[in-house]
């Protein structure tokens, strides 16, 4: 009997915990959700407000510039080392079933289908993401943004839309680029270094590899991707929290969420065209 | 309105995009190779075309000579329609004969042709009349051993099978002890 207040406090701390908990779940799945909704809205302001952006080309040209072009290096060097790589794996295993001069074919439907878009968006997260995300929370920051807004320019306009047309501009391009120069490297291992005949090489290759079918495709998941990392980019700068560590988090955030939302897509958009 | 440096290294950007694109469609994929002038197309009839698809390519000699528009299947008579383009420049006696041959061991399936001797050509909307079926494994596998049953039922009078069992136990149970490495 006199246990009993003992075990009914027990009881309700167990409760409350418990409680807590599931308000604490609840409480991080509304944020999500509201931000997901939040995202939403600014990406079709964007898409509304981005004839400025075409009308002052030189806006987008800037960005372009800063996303794409200062891109190329990382690009091109780890396009080169994929395919070299991809060349290398290969032949090992291909020389084992004695179809080594397919080599060719399985570094450019590798590169074109999937690795060309997908490492480069990565990539691409990782370069261009985080510095879209950092501008645009320390522009939130220094409350230049909302100087903006007093002088009636409207930040959507002169700030996202140009940097969210670079990249998807940027995109396709560094993609096919990264295909490109990973089937370069590909030769350069396969051919001098291996010894695959030169014209087996790129005969099998032209043979298996189809326009439409393959690089269309592969440019179509670039746009896609394209798009994503930078809207997730630019939204969790435009929503950073105006401090030094809501930029940091926010920077973090931005290369985690593309990572997975490139990959969730990459499996997304190839089941369907593979059906079609 | 100025230029900048910037535009000199986005319009480099771009250009290089366009050349990889350009490269990937013309040393990479088959833009250039698909495209074979102008043709002009036969139908064969199978009763079975394997794993033959459209755009395979018809060799004859081993020289690709066209390619596999499409494949329907006629429910009439319950056989594969394979309608073939063939390139204007080549032309084919009549009783041309059309195999379904796979490259290699592993390699994807193609249609040969082999001419015969008759004067008259093929031309648009023939038909050719002599083809041979692609070869299915599991049939040929199947046919081969119901050929070897039939051959052992005869034998199997005068020697019994239990004698062939005993031998491969019995080395199985020699290298299980033979070979052990202590």
């Amino acid at each position: 009997m006199s246990d009993n207040p003992i075990k009914i406090m027990i009881k309700s701390k167990l409760l409350s915990s418990i409680t807590q908990t599931l308000r604490g779940i609840g409480k991080r799945m509304t944020e999500r959700i509201w931000r997901l909704g939040t995202g939403t809205r600014l990406f079709f302001l964007t898409i509304f407000y981005s004839g400025e952006s075409f009308k002052r080309f030189h806006l987008t040209l800037r960005e372009i510039y800063f996303t794409g072009v200062m891109s190329l290096l990382i690009i091109v060097v780890s396009a080169f080392f994929v395919g070299m790589v991809l060349a290398l794996q290969g032949y090992n295993t291909l020389q084992k079933y004695g179809s080594s001069e397919a080599i060719g074919v399985l570094v450019a439907l590798s590169l074109v289908r999937e690795l060309g878009p997908v490492v480069t968006a990565l990539l691409f997260a990782g370069r261009a993401g985080t510095a879209i995300t950092a501008e645009i929370g320390l522009m939130k920051t220094t409350e230049q943004l909302s100087a903006m807004e007093m002088m009636a320019v409207n930040p959507i306009a002169r700030v996202v839309a140009p940097r969210f047309w670079a990249g998807v501009i940027s995109m396709p391009i560094l993609a096919t680029l990264f295909s490109m120069v990973g089937i370069l490297g590909g030769y350069i291992v396969a051919v001098p270094l291996i010894g695959v005949d030169d014209g087996a090489f790129w005969s099998q290759m032209q043979a298996n590899v189809d326009f439409r079918a393959d690089i269309i495709n592969g440019v179509i998941k670039s746009l896609v991707f394209g798009v994503a990392c930078t809207m997730i980019a630019l939204f969790e700068g435009f929503d950073a929290p105006p401090t030094a560590e809501g930029v940091s988090r926010a920077t973090t955030r931005t290369v985690v969420i593309s990572s997975l939302a490139v990959l969730a897509l990459d499996f997304v958009l190839t089941s369907f065209m593979l059906v079609i | 309105m100025d230029r900048t440096t910037i535009d000199l290294w986005v319009g480099i950007f771009v250009a290089f995009g366009v050349a990889a694109m350009l490269g990937l469609a013309m040393k990479v994929g088959n833009l250039t190779s698909s495209k074979i002038g102008p043709t002009y197309s036969v139908t064969a009839a199978f009763e079975n075309v394997g794993s033959l698809k459209p755009h395979a390519p018809v060799k004859s000699a081993g020289v690709v000579v066209g390619r596999v528009d499409n494949i329907v299947f006629d429910s009439k008579k319950y056989e594969a329609v394979v309608t073939i383009k063939i390139d204007k420049r080549y032309v084919f006696p009549k009783d041309t004969f059309a195999n379904i041959y796979t490259a290699g061991l592993l390699g994807e399936q193609y249609v040969g042709l082999e001419a015969g001797g008759a004067d008259d050509t093929l031309k648009n909307g023939d038909k050719i009349t002599q083809t041979q079926d692609a070869i299915v494994l599991e049939k040929m596998i199947g046919q081969f051993l119901f050929s070897k049953a039939s051959e052992s039922k005869a034998d199997s009078k005068t020697e019994p099978s239990t004698k062939a069992v005993d031998a491969k136990s019995g080395r199985a149970k020699s290298t299980e002890l033979g070979d052990a490495p202590f």
